[in-house]
């Protein structure tokens, strides 16, 4: 880090060399990398060439910003706060209000953490703290494959494989054993809310306990070690050394996925039913809010219609961008100090 | 542990030492539950897959409905077109903006760029696209390969410029000065010395974003549209791979769905062979001759 603090040395570059025969004499032969005096210009251009693809970066989310302030400004005065709060999507008659698609985004994205979070712990921990050496590439690797497996491929497999298998066995399971909760009524459909809750929490696990597994290597050895020598096991180890030091970072973790659950499109949109209704039941088919721009957009007719949706598109940037950036900072309280190295 | 009994130490009791088993066992659970519909995707996959596969996929364009028969070639082609695109605009820019913050940006700018870039990868590939949907195709006056490949260069940009960043500031600094010594003006240094020295890192990142990338829908549903036939003009609607995988997976007939279970299965070998060989780069050390 010192070296880096430094940054690049403050060398006045290179001098103007007066230039003795023994120099002239050696340029005929050896082409030099630089001519003396150019590198100025070159240098002050190459700097603006690069802060140019920086600024980039800065102009790419203004940009983002504003067409999403902009488009949706017709929506935002028609309906204004009001817009996520009432029930009625009706295209024809142009009234527009969001919260069938609010609510399926909570319900499902909630129902995914529930159902994420523990299993990524337990991989997390029995990456890091359990598994044999030998087996701890190779079982990382795995589960990192399942984050860059595309979100329709999940759907594919969701709408042929998952939703069969809650419609035949595990739906009819639970409304006959707990159907007097009131979340699992109704007719098993397969489709639904659950479908949607369940594909997105296999969607979610790696990315949670990726995380972990980097917040919890962040915890220094000696934590462990001291832990042991008091004669802890293992378990009372990694809960008192271990997840206890890392837990911030695991709530970022968690948080994170939940980022990523909030802006999920395709899988949910395959499975979840996407009807704007608000049922208790979790197999009842719901909408939520990135499958209702995915489904409507490109046939949006009229400009209330159009701008509602993407009144929609900003409420779920304005959701994910602070979702995110409380997730970094809770990650950052934990491995800060670490040094920078590549996530692969 | 189990030492402690026989040196005459307290003993550890049998309910510690049952809670320790059983979290172990709990732990084991959970990596053979994400682990299961892993293995199932995969298994579906290649099942239902090559199942669908022969020469008329990878070489016809689709069929109307009811015909059997047709494939998938327009779409291949329009996903190669729309990444190409995407690298194009994408690769460039992440790559100068990485640079810039490893190099130039120790500073408040450096860090204000930084965030803008993490939060640039938060963002939602739907919101992505309603924003290309908003400069290029309302622009144009309609979808367009153009506008896919935006959208996709957009997500590309944030990971490959953290990724460039992390990969320069791995060159150890005397490399730089001993450039510097050597009369080499600084952007010499950088492109020549540095940037070159990381290169393989800075290739990971570029195929990270790469495979991120290539399976993304939701940016392409109102961007590149989709196509049932061939296009190779950069303004006119393109098929997608990962388009007519959604198209055809949520049609009511069984031969799209074959068909749907075939390009996933060409879309998810063309992801893991990229993310295999950066794989296995990263392994390989990500800065030769540097260590």
């Amino acid at each position: 880090m010192a070296n880096q603090a430094l940054g690049a040395p403050r060398l006045p570059g290179p001098q103007p060399v007066a230039k003795p025969e023994v120099m002239a004499a050696r340029r005929a032969d050896a082409e030099p990398l630089i001519k003396a005096g150019s590198s100025h210009v070159s240098d002050g251009l190459f700097h603006v060439a690069m802060l140019a693809c920086g600024v980039c970066v800065l102009a790419l989310v203004g940009l983002i910003v504003y067409e999403l302030i902009a488009k949706s400004g017709l929506s935002w005065h028609a309906f204004g706060w009001k817009f996520f709060f009432r029930s009625d999507w009706d295209p024809v008659n142009e009234q527009f209000g969001a919260w069938p698609f609010v609510y399926g985004t909570v319900v499902s994205s909630i129902l995914a953490l529930i159902l994420a979070v523990p299993l990524a712990l337990g991989v997390a921990v029995f990456i890091t703290e359990m598994s044999p050496r030998w087996l701890k590439g190779a079982l990382a690797f795995t589960t990192e494959l399942l984050a860059a497996i595309p979100s329709v491929i999940y759907g594919l497999w969701a709408i042929f494989v998952l939703v069969p298998l809650l419609r035949q066995y595990l739906e009819p399971f639970l409304g006959r054993f707990f159907g007097w909760t009131g979340l699992f009524e109704g007719t098993p459909y397969g489709i639904g809310m659950l479908a949607a809750g369940m594909i997105l929490a296999i969607m979610v696990v790696p990315i949670v306990s990726s995380i972990t597994r980097e917040v919890m290597t962040a915890v220094p050895q000696q934590q462990r070690e001291a832990v042991l020598a008091l004669g802890a096991t293992r378990w009372e180890m990694i809960r008192t050394g271990v997840l206890r030091n890392a837990r911030a970072g695991i709530l970022g973790a968690i948080i994170l996925g939940l980022g990523r659950a909030l802006g999920e499109t395709m899988a949910v949109t395959m499975v979840i039913g996407n009807r704007p209704e608000i049922a208790r039941s979790l197999f009842a088919p719901g909408y939520t809010m990135a499958s209702v721009i995915a489904n409507e957009f490109s046939e949006a007719t009229g400009n209330t219609y159009l701008s509602a949706l993407v009144e929609i598109g900003l409420a779920l940037f304005l959701v994910t961008i602070i979702v995110n950036i409380l997730a970094q900072v809770l990650v950052w309280s934990v491995t800060r100090g670490m040094p920078a190295r590549g996530h692969v | 542990m189990s030492d402690s009994t026989k040196s005459g130490l307290t003993p550890v009791s049998l309910w510690r030492r049952s809670v320790n088993a059983l979290a172990t066992l709990a732990a084991a659970g959970a990596v053979i539950l994400v682990l299961m519909p892993l293995i199932a995707i995969f298994g579906y996959l290649v099942y239902r897959g090559i199942g669908a596969l022969n020469w008329d996929f990878l070489t016809q364009t689709p069929k109307p409905v009811g015909e059997a028969g047709g494939g998938m070639a327009n779409a291949i082609g329009g996903t190669a077109l729309i990444l190409l695109i995407a690298s194009c605009i994408g690769v460039p820019i992440g790559i100068g903006a990485g640079i810039y913050l490893a190099e130039y940006g120790r500073n408040r700018f450096g860090d204000l760029i930084r965030f803008t870039a993490d939060v640039l990868n938060g963002v939602p590939s739907i919101v992505i696209g309603i924003v290309a949907y908003g400069i290029v195709v309302i622009a144009q006056g309609h979808f367009s390969a153009l506008a896919g490949g935006v959208a996709l260069a957009i997500m590309m940009i944030p990971t490959i410029t953290r990724a460039t960043e992390e990969m320069l500031l791995l060159v150890p600094q005397t490399i730089r000065e001993a450039a510097y010594g050597l009369g080499v003006s600084r952007w010499r240094t950088t492109l020549s010395i540095t940037l070159r020295t990381a290169t393989s890192g800075v290739i990971t990142g570029v195929m990270l974003a790469f495979a991120r990338v290539a399976g993304e829908t939701a940016p392409l549903l109102f961007t590149a549209f989709g196509n049932q036939y061939w296009n190779w003009k950069i303004n006119q609607p393109t098929a997608a791979l990962s388009l007519q995988v959604f198209t055809y997976a949520i049609s009511p007939f069984d031969e799209w769905h074959r068909q749907a279970w075939a390009g996933a299965l060409i879309l998810i070998l063309l992801i893991v062979l990229s993310v295999s060989a950066v794989r296995l780069a990263a392994s390989r050390g990500m800065l030769k001759g540097t260590s």
